[in-house]
């Protein structure tokens, strides 16, 4: 069983009364409601917690991507996991991801993540998610109906970059280069392991299916939501003919340990009201542009993730009901540890994104929560996989061929 | 008065779009709004047929129709209605648009100039503005929508064209439909519309009537002169109290605008 550590980077300082001032966290999020000092603080507090689950054994530590997003200070990840692979050596360095469809062309991607696998030594797994509408057709100007196709283009290209050595040309509907040959290309070989964050589509899971892919739900709904979604999942790649591997699927779980379930409550419940009263208030009109999602999509009946119903759905749930419904996990770790184990078992799962960062939690408290569930909950449901390989995950150069960045030395002078 | 479309192949079945047609007199093509044609022949068509043979296709893509996948962009599209007016044996005829209709025929008339005798455009997109830029209309939420598409919420036409179907199932159609004629849509503004039309207008030979209604707040009423001042022999009608839905709204004073400069 695989254990990564994911960071949103939500800004902690949303007032209040922001869900009736503000339409939206997401897009046209008033800019007056960010103290760059504060971010300055967050940035390297939020760079320290992720440093800190390495330390803690997670298996890997993980950044994502959004734009104009106040819960989501990430609009560049790889900046975050540059300054990652310099101050880690063990965790792999999972980027979920980079938005492909948004970058022309997509070689810059290409080039920056071969430039993390090489300066990490191989730790990069690479996520190539679509991005979701808000990121990619409001705050990028991503035209919905040619999104999706946009972004299979820039995959195979991006895919081309790095296991073809040749200098080669690109001749595409979106891309047109006529000398493709990023220096460097991924240390990895053939290519790092690549992880595809999506919803419940099923373009989607036909494709990570064919090109035997890891699958990440990334729901903020929690794993009773979810089972509906990954039991679909696995249904299909059943049908499909795709092989059962737990390491194939991810999930991410928001997470909060403590020394008894009346702690937990005392100590997060205020963080996790903050993440789904503020940094989840998206305006309806943002969340699925027409055309976001396929038309075949829409006919089978799947419905947006967020949005409007979800929001709908959650108005008025306090911090019983999101555990009871498992939004959160939270509890002492005996509690946390069989509810884990529900989830893992429930939607056969062999990667776990937790999320124990949650909204304006502070440091000190996620590094508890972190450590906690490091020593008291990681090492009962470490084993419970047995039989199956985890052929997605990372493969660094060894120890003796590693670089070690220098220690820092102050002042110059003494050099 | 019911008029059932009837398809019409084009580029060889590559396109199949059902076309409406029905009235006397000379033929009127009449290129749709956003909302595509699923209500049928709604009275504003039916009270153009009065005086012309109105021919209304839907465009690809539009009413769950084939193609889309072949037009990337409006050039694509200006190139789909040439081929069009072949197959239906149009070499000079009378052009009316309404919104995205209206973009697509004032395109068509400057790259065909011989193919229109006389232009008529009802609150076309295309042209930008910063200070006063046209609503996004892919963010209205459905309860606003109305609001933003209507000028006079009162008017009795809005309820008895745009009811919502009682059934969940005829619910379910008419809001994939309308998500699908969106995504169409997508395809030739997003995220603004304006895709160099500015660059062409010139080229419109035709006679232009445009026409607008002054309460109209998707495309604000500013735009009217603009267009006008760029096309070479145009008009521009105001419509008072009429929105962006000028035809279903005011359809009198729309027909008799119409006919007063096509004759």
């Amino acid at each position: 069983m695989k254990f990564h550590w994911f960071h949103l980077m939500p800004y902690p300082d949303l007032p209040d009364d922001f869900q009736q001032k503000h339409r939206s966290v997401w897009v046209d999020v008033p800019y007056s409601l960010f103290d760059a000092e504060r971010g300055h603080q967050v940035y390297n507090e939020y760079m320290d917690e992720l440093e800190y689950a390495e330390q803690c054994g997670f298996d890997g530590i993980c950044c994502n991507e959004h734009h104009s997003n106040a819960y989501g200070l990430m609009p560049s990840p790889n900046i975050i996991a540059a300054g990652l692979a310099r101050r880690t050596s063990k965790a792999g360095i999972v980027v979920l991801g980079n938005s492909i469809a948004l970058y022309n062309p997509p070689i810059r991607v290409a080039e920056e993540f071969a430039m993390l696998d090489v300066i990490s030594g191989g730790r990069l797994v690479a996520g190539f998610p679509v991005g979701t509408s808000m990121d990619t057709n409001y705050a990028y100007g991503m035209t919905p109906a040619t999104l999706r196709e946009r972004y299979h283009e820039n995959h195979d290209f991006i895919m081309k970059a790095w296991t073809d050595e040749s200098t080669f040309h690109f001749n595409g509907k979106y891309n047109q280069v006529r000398y493709v040959n990023p220096w460097p290309r991924p240390l990895q070989k053939p290519h790092p392991p690549v992880w595809i964050p999506g919803g419940g589509s099923l373009e989607t899971w036909d494709w990570v299916t064919e090109m035997n892919y890891v699958y990440c739900y990334l729901s903020y709904f929690g794993y009773i939501r979810g089972k509906t979604v990954m039991d679909n999942f696995w249904k299909r790649v059943e049908e499909i003919g795709g092989e059962f591997n737990p390491f194939k699927a991810g999930f991410l779980q928001l997470v909060c340990v403590a020394d008894s379930d009346a702690e937990a409550e005392r100590l997060y419940s205020e963080h996790v009201d903050y993440f789904y009263n503020r940094c989840l208030h998206v305006y309806g009109g943002f969340a699925d542009a027409p055309g976001y999602r396929t038309l075949r999509t829409v006919k089978a009946g799947i419905q947006a993730q967020g949005g409007a119903a979800a929001s709908a759905q959650r108005s008025g749930m306090k911090w019983a009901d999101f555990v009871r419904e498992g939004y959160v996990i939270a509890g002492s770790p005996d509690t946390v540890a069989e509810r884990m184990e529900d989830v893992i078992k429930g939607l056969r799962v062999g990667q776990l994104m937790c999320l124990m960062q949650i909204g304006n939690m502070p440091k000190e408290k996620v590094l508890y929560n972190t450590k906690l569930f490091s020593q008291k909950v990681m090492p009962r449901l470490r084993n419970m996989w047995p039989g199956y390989e985890d052929h997605w995950w990372i493969n660094p150069l060894p120890e003796e061929k590693r670089a070690r960045p220098a220690e820092l030395r102050a002042p110059a002078l003494s050099l | 008065m019911t008029v059932e479309a009837k398809t019409v192949s084009v580029r060889g079945g590559m396109f199949n779009p059902p076309v409406y047609r029905a009235g006397k007199g000379e033929p009127l093509l009449w290129l749709h709004a956003a909302g595509g044609l699923n209500r049928g022949w709604t009275p504003e068509l039916a009270a153009l047929a009065e005086s012309y043979d109105v021919i209304a296709p839907v465009h690809p893509g539009w009413d769950d129709s084939i193609g889309l996948e072949h037009l990337d962009d409006i050039h694509d599209m200006v190139v789909y209605y040439q081929d069009f007016c072949d197959a239906m044996g149009l070499t000079s005829v009378n052009l009316a648009g309404h919104s995205i209709g209206g973009m697509f025929a004032a395109e068509l008339a400057a790259a065909r100039p011989d193919l229109v005798k006389k232009l008529v455009l009802v609150c076309p997109v295309g042209l930008w503005l910063d200070e006063n830029p046209v609503t996004d209309i892919f963010t209205v939420m459905p309860n606003e929508m109305p609001g933003v598409l209507f000028g006079d919420l009162t008017n009795p036409v809005i309820g008895q064209t745009l009811a919502r179907p009682t059934t969940e199932a005829g619910l379910a159609q008419a809001l994939y439909l309308q998500l699908a004629n969106f995504s169409a849509l997508g395809k030739f503004i997003w995220p603004i519309p304006d895709k160099g039309l500015k660059k062409r207008l010139h080229r419109i030979k035709a006679p232009t009537l445009v026409l607008w209604g002054d309460s109209d707040r998707l495309v604000p009423p500013a735009y009217g002169p603009l267009f006008a001042s760029k096309i070479d022999k145009a008009q521009l009608a105001t419509i008072k109290g009429a929105g962006h839905m000028l035809p279903l709204e005011k359809t009198a004073e729309f027909v008799s605008e119409v006919r007063a400069f096509l004759g």
